[in-house]
């Protein structure tokens, strides 16, 4: 690892891990276990859109799915440890088999329709989780309410043990998208008549990619009722979370990974500090529009995103001042 | 070069609406032979080579590879047979350097006959580079590299001469008259004649989907067909 990268690792790390000892665990702590949520969220439809090629607008079928068999599970066994062990469990299998289904009925089409499909099944499973025949599983519209394990009371205990799951999230993401696998999917994003030539098999690829993405997106749906202690119908909206992945993506930088996390760390920052501003100016109540402006200003300006344009200015920098020297001897 | 056929194609017919792109096309290929498949534009020879690897379907006829009848098989299962192809406008893969491009395809495939591909086409030296940055010229022969990585015995090779300038299309002739001694069987669609000569003597003409002549290339310098369909009368 470059002494840069190392130093730059060594610098945040620390300043997560001390955050709430100088911050305290208030409003800022909270706010940093939700980007830590949606980061790795953000980061899971990173390895779709930006290593694989694939655009989904229903993302939040998975988010969703997480944080209501976490929270059914863990409102039926009155917040124990092994309720929330188990409830992960059942979420990673729904979403295992979600993702199958999906990938069969529709990863074979052209990307479009693979986009649409994703956007309807997400839309079911939003009017599945507010419908009133399912409302001793899931309480319908008014949500769930939930204990979590007495280890995870304290609002430091949920800071550090969402911190470690950002952690294993980033370590295993950069770890797969580095791999033989990881390179096939890049390839086969930029051209898959060629990764085909070349003889992969490429919707096993692209089954793969989603499945992984939807575990992930899972994981991060349950780490958001151990944040929230609640869930509602509100983690399948297409609004507010499913398209907030996308922008949350896209301003970070698409195909950069850690972009995510800075898209969502923008992107929720951004809404808190709206939210404060409308006590006083109602018209900030409107958040979407500054989001709507926010996408246009990013697109306008920054099409790869803040994090890939900071790299395409480092990879631009790199190359001049090697041409300089080369020119110079 | 050995006389066992590697490839035979048996009355090959692939149809696009009511456009006969191939109409039964016949011509066997033995292991380590280079055959040309030349002619006009619009006389199938791309179709041809489409439908041995796999890209389109062949509405009828027969295709053997080392005996075992592989029409209608996807790409992937072509290219895991060992029959891999280099594609008339390359496009390598941009994002990834030019020696990702190549272990992309070692990722499933670990043996070749040639050693280091990039060593072999001349590109070692910018294996760090983008794929994305290279010159077309060189694009080419990383199609080539790339095609190579996956260890095929039979290579089709489409339009590869195609924007080479004189002493590259002396390289890259004698770089595929290697692979020919190295048992690789190669099928070459080419517009250059002169290309073409350098390589083998053996040539398939084609027009309109069909074959009109099948011999050395001298004598189908002097065939009245391939005269007419070249210069017109």
């Amino acid at each position: 690892m470059r002494p840069v990268r190392l130093a730059w690792l060594l610098l945040s790390t620390l300043f997560l891990m001390g955050f709430p000892f100088v911050f305290g665990s208030g409003g800022g702590t909270s706010l940093l276990e939700q980007i830590f949520v949606f980061g790795a969220f953000a980061m899971s439809y990173d390895l779709l859109i930006g290593y694989t090629g694939i655009v989904s607008f229903g993302h939040a079928m998975f988010f969703g799915t997480g944080a209501y068999a976490v929270a059914i599970v863990l409102s039926k066994t009155g917040g124990s440890t092994v309720g929330l062990l188990l409830g992960f469990l059942i979420a990673m299998t729904i979403s295992i088999l979600l993702s199958l289904v999906v990938a069969f009925l529709s990863l074979r089409v052209r990307h479009t329709y693979f986009a649409m499909v994703t956007l309807a099944v997400g839309q079911v499973f939003f009017v599945l989780a507010g419908s009133q025949p399912l409302r001793p599983l899931t309480n319908a519209n008014d949500g769930i309410s939930v204990l979590t394990p007495v280890w995870l009371n304290s609002n430091l205990a949920v800071y550090y043990f969402i911190l470690i799951f950002l952690a294993i999230v980033t370590l295993f993401l950069h770890r797969f998208i580095h791999s033989p696998f990881g390179e096939v999917l890049r390839a086969l994003r930029e051209n898959e008549s060629r990764a085909k030539a070349l003889g992969y098999r490429i919707f096993h690829y692209k089954t793969l990619a989603f499945l992984l993405s939807g575990l992930i997106a899972t994981l991060a749906g349950g780490m958001y009722v151990v944040v929230e202690s609640f869930v509602s119908t509100s983690v399948y909206d297409i609004g507010s979370v499913s398209l907030q992945v996308v922008l949350m993506t896209i301003v970070g930088g698409v195909g950069t990974l850690y972009g995510g996390l800075i898209g969502a760390g923008i992107i929720l920052w951004l809404q808190n500090e709206l939210a404060n501003l409308a006590g006083s100016y109602p018209v900030f109540n409107h958040a979407e529009i500054a989001f709507g402006v926010l996408y246009v200003l990013v697109v306008r300006f920054l099409p790869n995103g803040i994090l890939g344009t900071l790299k395409g200015r480092k990879g631009r920098w790199r190359w001049t001042s090697q041409t300089f020297k080369k020119s110079q001897t | 070069m050995s006389r066992e056929p590697l490839l035979e194609v048996t009355n090959l017919v692939k149809t696009f609406g009511g456009f006969r792109a191939l109409d039964g096309v016949t011509f066997t290929l033995h292991k380590g032979e280079i055959m040309g498949l030349v002619g006009p534009n619009g006389s199938g020879k791309t179709t041809c080579i489409n439908v041995i690897s796999g890209l389109y379907k062949p509405d009828s006829g027969n295709l053997r590879f080392l005996g075992k009848t592989i029409a209608g098989q996807a790409p992937h299962k072509m290219a895991r047979l060992g029959i891999n192809r280099t594609f008339q406008v390359p496009k390598p893969f941009r994002e990834l350097t030019v020696a990702e491009n190549i272990l992309v395809v070692h990722a499933t495939n670990k043996h070749t006959e040639i050693g280091d591909p990039l060593e072999f086409v001349g590109l070692k030296n910018v294996a760090h580079r983008k794929a994305g940055s290279l010159t077309s010229g060189q694009q080419k022969l990383l199609d080539l590299a790339r095609a190579l990585a996956s260890g095929p015995s039979l290579l089709l090779i489409d339009e590869l001469a195609a924007g080479l300038s004189p002493s590259e299309l002396d390289d890259v002739a004698e770089k595929l008259l290697t692979l020919a001694t190295r048992g690789i069987s190669l099928l070459v669609v080419e517009h250059l004649l002169g290309f073409v000569n350098q390589l083998t003597q053996r040539v398939i003409v084609m027009n309109a989907g069909k074959e009109i002549f099948e011999g050395d290339l001298a004598s189908a310098a002097k065939d009245e067909r391939v005269v007419e369909v070249y210069l017109g009368r």
